[in-house]
């Protein structure tokens, strides 16, 4: 982050650690975020080493069940409320100011406390793994009776949820305050990059159903601790209204985790093919029908706890319609695609693999969504394929994307292309290694979350094992890459930075980015970002 | 929203009381009024009666009639069992369930265990009576209502 | 632990050759169980089979022509060919078109899917019924009207060979945990109602040759179906997290042509009378007497 040196000593940033601890900047927050998230990112993925070396082969060698469980619990709530959602967190604070022409985001105080609280949030969950009774080991989704089994993780496990949810919440209001208040004259919303657009629709969605999932895990800290009893069958409760709730959050979490990602795909694809976005406004209007849709298909994810068919004939239909503005925004990447001028700079090999392996996650995730075969498939190893499809190469390889794309402008260095691309091609083998096999798990028959198989499950669980410690260490190349392109070690990187780049960002700002943008606010009335006829 | 998390509970509760759909509601845990029923006597039903015991609770629970035909408007009572295996005072609540879970809103109790806390002493065995009837205006597709008992510890108590 | 790797690898290369060179999903399935969804053998698990296969290939359909025209779009378009960005941005009508026909092709799918789904939920008509209770870690089964009742866990060779670094040959074990000391036996051509419900924290029975999987939930009772047509053993497994053993309850159901089903339950009421009847016939008289 050398380049602040050289601007406006008067609003620069302290030296030393202090900086970062009370930095209100957009992009010292950004950065924050990114790093933070790439912390968990690798914390994660080496608790995803465990699961993956003690399914490497039938029986049972390194960890003790409970452990097992603890860490498929533990690598979801770290994979989901630290790595994917902090990224993209770090995207929108590092972006969004950018490409609407704002100074910074709208309250910048806030935008510092919401950070600062997530390494308490996490360090507090991390330290459940060394508590009497281990580390939560019910599921990250905690259904009750069984997440009332936790021994002294469970208030650490419930408050650090409450953190991670008002740490959410803090980035959600940011955003929408600065998109609705902060853009500069001229900016319409229609005229906005399609991330910022995915974002403001995520933070409505944040905030929406973190709250929900906060009220949920008080419930079960009040059922556990306080007598009340939600969810307890002998005192009149009902374990099955806390996955409707847990659920009634969950799903549009799932979006909260994609929609952004959407808007990353959808800004990249044009620059590389060198042509408009192709339908800008239906692209909008399909992230706002996924964004509505998500609220009425939460009971998808338990159609066995046993439903009226009425129920489950309506959430099914339910699911099932999602497909049509998912699709819409497929086809509209491969027609902005379609007669473009296209070259391959990793950002958008990973934005093409991005579209390729996410289409696949929704092809299983449409499979899911009929009723009558989800009984087949729900609970089994098809599942964990299908959303760690949506999930791997959907959300983390539109990250990568983003990072690739956005790093030379943030720091003024071209990354190394030929260490990006053999980033893209090794993760991409490897994370079809790892995964793919799990579809035909699922579909003999494996249920997900055991520690140990039977043998006809081996072949496929030793190739996916195998794929997980390839993909795991090919991320080095990506750290190499990362820290050599912050220490500038590469070419310098122009202005436009990408041949076919449109956007505030590319066109009126310099690379790196000045620490301080748009101190005066520019006008951007005749700025034309697409064509709006 | 965070309210709302707590809203969506007694809205859950509301929901189960219209649909049935849980087979937990007024018509299964509160005595009923009988007195305006006539038995139908045009078709009968099969109901099957299950017990089961929390593992929270040393109990053995159990009825002596697996399962009866009875015509539905037809006033019936069936014995159940429980004898607390534990050297102490132990209370449970006994929570009825009833598949399928539509068919819970046409039972009619005047009679059941489950309405309260029941407190065994040590070695205890009691016999437990629950009386009720099937609603004639049970729907014509259902052939066989199962009505479940299972008993856990009270809360906070035994 | 090299040579293991060997074999697995070896093993694994010919799975995925008869795979590939069978070329479709549904076909090494015939050769290879654990490549596909079990066909199974009620009429149920058929239909759902079907319509996994159907969803499937409507999946691939779709994928070949969206990915098709990515592929050839990213030969024929690019810069290094030459090509020059066209300059349209948006066609109301395309639009609409590809908004309809993925709804079109979604109800397709739908209205099969309701019907077998009104099918799979129709518990009318059942001949028996039988209890399944969920432990942690073990199912109990409970034949209603027939005085019948046990519980089911993890045989003892699966489970002396699952313990940690057990040294114990996984071959040599017959049905690694998917084994059971006393399986569920049920007759054929016989529509059996199952009661699912547990006693601690929520299980679900599973298995995948009947398409039956359904929570068993503590307090709750819930219901589903199931009429085999063929004598076998078939396995599953518990699908729902239920803590520390879960991996380790395994479901095993033998069907029995009804006359051998029967001759099976006489064999059981009279094991179980001769040794347990008496006492319990006591044990409930005096405790009754008190």
């Amino acid at each position: 982050m050398s380049h602040a040196e050289a601007h406006d000593h008067h609003h620069g940033p302290e030296p030393g650690f202090m900086r970062w601890l009370k930095t209100t900047n957009h992009k010292d927050l950004g950065a924050l975020y990114l790093m933070f998230s790439l912390a968990m990112f690798i914390v994660g993925g080496l608790m995803s080493l465990v699961i993956r070396a003690e399914l490497f082969t039938p029986g049972m060698q390194f960890v003790d069940p409970q452990f097992f469980n603890s860490m498929t619990t533990m690598h979801a709530l770290f994979m989901i409320f630290g790595g994917v959602m902090p990224a993209f967190t770090g995207l929108s604070n590092y972006l969004i100011p950018i490409q609407l022409g704002a100074p910074d985001m709208a309250l910048p105080r806030i935008n510092n406390m919401g950070f600062w609280i997530l390494p308490i949030a996490f360090g507090m969950l991390l330290s459940t793994l060394f508590m009497d009774g281990g580390a939560p080991a019910g599921g990250w989704t905690l259904y009750p009776p069984l997440s009332m089994q936790t021994g002294d993780a469970m208030p650490f496990l419930v408050f650090s949820i409450h953190l991670m949810g008002i740490s959410s919440i803090t980035g959600a209001i940011n955003v929408i305050v600065t998109i609705l208040n902060l853009r500069a004259p001229g900016m319409d919303l229609m005229k906005m990059p399609l991330f910022c657009w995915t974002w403001l629709i995520t933070a409505f969605l944040l905030i929406a159903v973190m709250p929900v999932l906060a009220g949920a895990v008080t419930m079960l800290l009040t059922d556990k601790y306080f007598g009340t009893t939600f969810f307890a069958a002998a005192g009149g409760g009902d374990p099955v209204m806390f996955q409707h709730i847990f659920w009634f959050f969950g799903h549009p979490e799932v979006y909260i985790m994609i929609l952004p990602a959407f808007g990353v795909v959808s800004q990249i694809i044009p620059t590389f093919a060198r042509k408009t976005l192709f339908g800008y406004s239906s692209m909008v209007y399909a992230t706002a029908a996924i964004a509505f849709l998500s609220f009425i298909v939460w009971a998808h994810h338990m159609f066995t706890v046993g439903m009226p068919v009425a129920a489950e004939l309506f959430f099914m239909f339910a699911t099932m319609l999602i497909s049509v503005p998912t699709g819409v925004k497929v086809f509209n990447w491969v027609a902005t695609m379609w007669r473009g001028s296209m070259t391959f700079e990793t950002p958008m090999l990973f934005s093409l693999g991005f579209v390729i392996l996410f289409t696949i996650g929704g092809f299983s995730g449409l499979m899911l969504a009929m009723t009558p075969v989800d009984f087949q498939y729900h609970d089994s190893y098809f599942v964990v394929a299908h959303f760690h499809y949506v999930l791997v190469p959907g959300a983390v390889f539109s990250l990568f994307a983003a990072v690739y794309y956005w790093l030379p402008k943030w720091t003024g260095t071209m990354y190394n292309e030929k260490l990006g691309k053999l980033h893209f091609w090794l993760s991409t083998i490897f994370i079809n290694v790892l995964f793919f096999p799990q579809h035909f798990l699922g579909l003999a028959g494996m249920p997900r979350r055991i520690p140990d198989y039977s043998l006809q499950f081996a072949e496929f669980n030793f190739m996916s094992s195998v794929g997980a410690f390839a993909f795991f260490i090919t991320q080095f190349i990506f750290l190499y890459n990362l820290i050599t392109t912050c220490r500038g070690k590469w070419e310098k990187a122009t202005d436009q930075v990408w041949e076919g780049a449109k956007g505030v960002e590319w066109e009126m700002l310099p690379s790196p980015l000045p620490y301080h943008t748009f101190e005066q606010q520019p006008d951007l009335s005749d700025y034309e970002p697409h064509p709006t006829h | 929203m965070f309210a709302f998390g707590y809203a969506l509970v007694p809205l859950y509760d509301l929901v189960c009381e219209i649909t049935g759909y849980n087979g937990r509601n007024s018509a299964t845990t509160t005595v009923a009024d009988v007195s305006s029923f006539e038995p139908d006597v045009s078709r009968t039903v099969k109901v099957e009666f299950v017990t089961s015991v929390g593992t929270d609770l040393p109990w053995k629970f159990w009825t002596t009639s697996n399962s009866i035909q009875l015509y539905p408007g037809e006033m019936t009572t069936v014995q159940f069992y429980a004898t607390n295996k534990a050297t102490e005072t132990r209370i449970g609540q006994a929570i009825p369930g009833v598949s399928p879970t539509l068919a819970s809103k046409y039972f009619r109790k005047t009679e059941c265990f489950c309405f309260n806390e029941q407190p065994f002493e040590a070695g205890q065995t009691r016999e437990m009576p629950v009386t009720f009837l099937v609603d004639p205006a049970l729907p014509d597709d259902v052939d066989t209502i199962t009505l479940s008992y299972t008993f856990f510890k009270a809360p906070d108590k035994g | 632990m090299s040579s293991a790797f060997m074999s697995r690898a070896g093993a694994l290369m010919s799975k995925l050759a008869i795979a590939a060179s069978l070329g479709m999903v549904s076909q090494a399935a015939t050769a290879e169980y654990a490549l596909n969804m079990p066909v199974g053998v009620t009429e149920i698990s058929r239909e759902v089979y079907d319509l996994h296969m159907l969803v499937f290939y409507v999946c691939c359909v779709i994928g070949a022509v969206v990915f098709g025209a990515m592929i050839y779009s990213i030969i024929a378009h690019r810069k290094s060919k030459g090509a020059k960005a066209a300059n349209f941005h948006h066609s109301t009508v395309v639009e609409i078109v590809w908004t309809a026909i993925p709804f079109v092709i979604l109800m397709a799918l739908a209205l099969p899917a309701a019907k077998t789904l009104v099918k799979m939920e129709n518990t009318r008509g059942a001949e028996m019924s039988i209890k399944v209770t969920g432990y942690q870690w073990k199912w109990q089964y409970e034949y209603i009207d027939e005085d019948v009742s046990f519980y089911s866990t993890l045989s003892q060779d699966s489970n002396f060979a699952r313990q940690k670094n057990s040294g114990v040959d996984l071959e040599s074990v017959d049905n690694y945990l998917l084994d059971v000391d006393n399986p569920l036996v049920v007759p054929t051509d016989t529509k059996i109602r199952l009661l699912l419900t547990a006693a601690d924290v929520i299980h679900a029975w599973w298995v995948p040759d009947f398409a039956v999987k359904k929570d068993a939930i503590p307090g709750y009772i819930n219901e589903t179906w199931m009429q085999i047509d063929e004598p076998g053993t078939y396995r599953g497994q518990c699908a729902e997290l239920c803590g520390r053993d879960h991996g380790f309850m395994p479901v095993v159901v033998i069907a029995k042509t009804p006359e051998e089903y029967q001759a099976w339950l006489a064999a059981q009421k009279g094991a179980e009378s001769a040794l347990n009847g008496a006492a319990i016939a006591t044990e409930q008289n005096v405790a009754l007497a008190q």
